[in-house]
């Protein structure tokens, strides 16, 4: 299979499954990209997630990113639409009926049972990129601050951002 | 762009199709909330959509986002779509969705660009590294503020688990975990809603 054809099938596979967002898919990404396929290796991946991260936009940007590094402007465009055709098109057709299910018991129970899954993805990811990042003792710290200012401040995620940058310039992570 | 022509009609707003808009209000509409969004988009597409523009009222918002979330994909890329679609058709879906992906993609291929030339200075591996701790520690963050936020834990943090195992120990391909669990989690819930009554 071309390489791009494999690209958008990858991710279009990819996002229907895809409950609680992006974020919600980093450690299958890692998967199938980095042990599966070999696109890209570990810190490739955590580059382009950080690159991703502290540029504006949807979070599901860091598709088309890891697309882009593995074959280029054609390669981020397949990745891109197999992210957003499967379920655009699922969207689009679903739109005129949802009022007809929206609330029904069987919509409600997959609602309430999908939503423990996704926690338990985005706490995937966290490890996930924790591990490929290779953290060190100042990086783990650096994540545990971070995790707790978003918690318990009103900060903007970009000022934390902009300091783990810095501290990174730094070598403190 | 034909559509470009077709103005908003005057006196519109008061009956019950919504006013007429175009592609090109589509794409800049999502444009402006795709380049404001750090960290996450969906209030600057609330905003836009509800305050700002007011193409959707609060509760019509609610519920497309409860489809867009209830569909798996990413939801801000669901919910232009939707909207999109509303105005028009295929077209305004492609607008909108174009419109939201079309700036910060410039942007992202563009630092991907720089990273390809400068991306093995240690100075950029430091940076990086250093935006990817923090990047960890928000996904860390948000995913307590969310198992917080569930309902009925005792029954579901066990899936939270299992999911966590299973993918991030484990590393077993997610669609088959995906599929497998939530089979049986909406089982439980469609148990314990069943349970709690209302018919």
């Amino acid at each position: 299979m071309s390489l791009l054809a494999d690209l958008f099938f990858q991710f279009a596979l990819l996002f229907c499954v895809a409950f609680g967002g992006a974020s919600a898919l980093l450690p299958e990404m890692h998967r199938v990209v980095v042990l599966e396929k070999h696109w890209l290796d570990d810190a490739t991946f955590t580059h382009l997630y950080a690159i991703a991260q502290a540029a504006p936009g949807p979070n599901g940007l860091v598709v088309s990113l890891i697309g882009w590094e593995v074959a280029g402007v054609p390669g981020a465009l397949a990745a891109s639409l197999g992210m957003v055709l499967p379920t655009g098109i699922m969207i689009y057709l679903l739109m005129q009926h949802w009022h007809r299910f929206a609330g029904a018991r069987w919509q409600q129970s997959v609602q309430l049972g999908v939503a423990p899954l996704a926690v338990g993805l985005v706490f995937a990811a966290a490890f996930l990129i924790g591990q490929a990042a290779g953290l060190g003792w100042g990086g783990v710290l650096l994540a545990g601050l971070t995790a707790a200012a978003l918690l318990k401040t009103k900060w903007h995620p970009l000022w934390l951002i902009g300091l783990g940058g810095v501290a990174g310039l730094l070598g403190w992570v | 762009m034909p559509e470009a022509g077709a103005q908003e009609q005057p006196g519109g707003g008061g009956g019950n199709s919504p006013a007429p808009v175009t592609c090109r209000q589509l794409f800049l509409g999502f444009s402006s909330v795709g380049i404001s969004g750090f960290g996450g988009v969906l209030p600057f597409a609330r905003r836009m959509l509800v305050e700002e523009r007011r193409w959707l009222t609060a509760e019509e918002f609610n519920s497309l986002l409860g489809l867009c979330q209830f569909l798996p994909g990413p939801n801000v890329a669901n919910l232009s779509i939707a909207v999109g679609s509303r105005y028009q058709g295929i077209r305004g879906a492609i607008a909108a969705v174009s419109g939201l992906f079309g700036g910060p993609l410039l942007i992202v291929l563009l630092l991907g660009l720089l990273y390809d030339r400068y991306g093995q200075l240690p100075q950029v591996q430091g940076l990086l590294r250093g935006v990817a701790a923090v990047g960890c520690g928000l996904l860390f963050g948000t995913a307590l503020r969310m198992g917080l936020a569930l309902q009925v834990k005792r029954l579901f943090l066990p899936f939270t688990l299992a999911v966590f195992v299973a993918v991030a120990l484990l590393r077993w391909p997610m669609p088959i975990v995906m599929v497998a669990l939530l089979a049986l989690a909406a089982g439980v819930a469609y148990a314990h809603l069943k349970r709690k009554g209302a018919p």
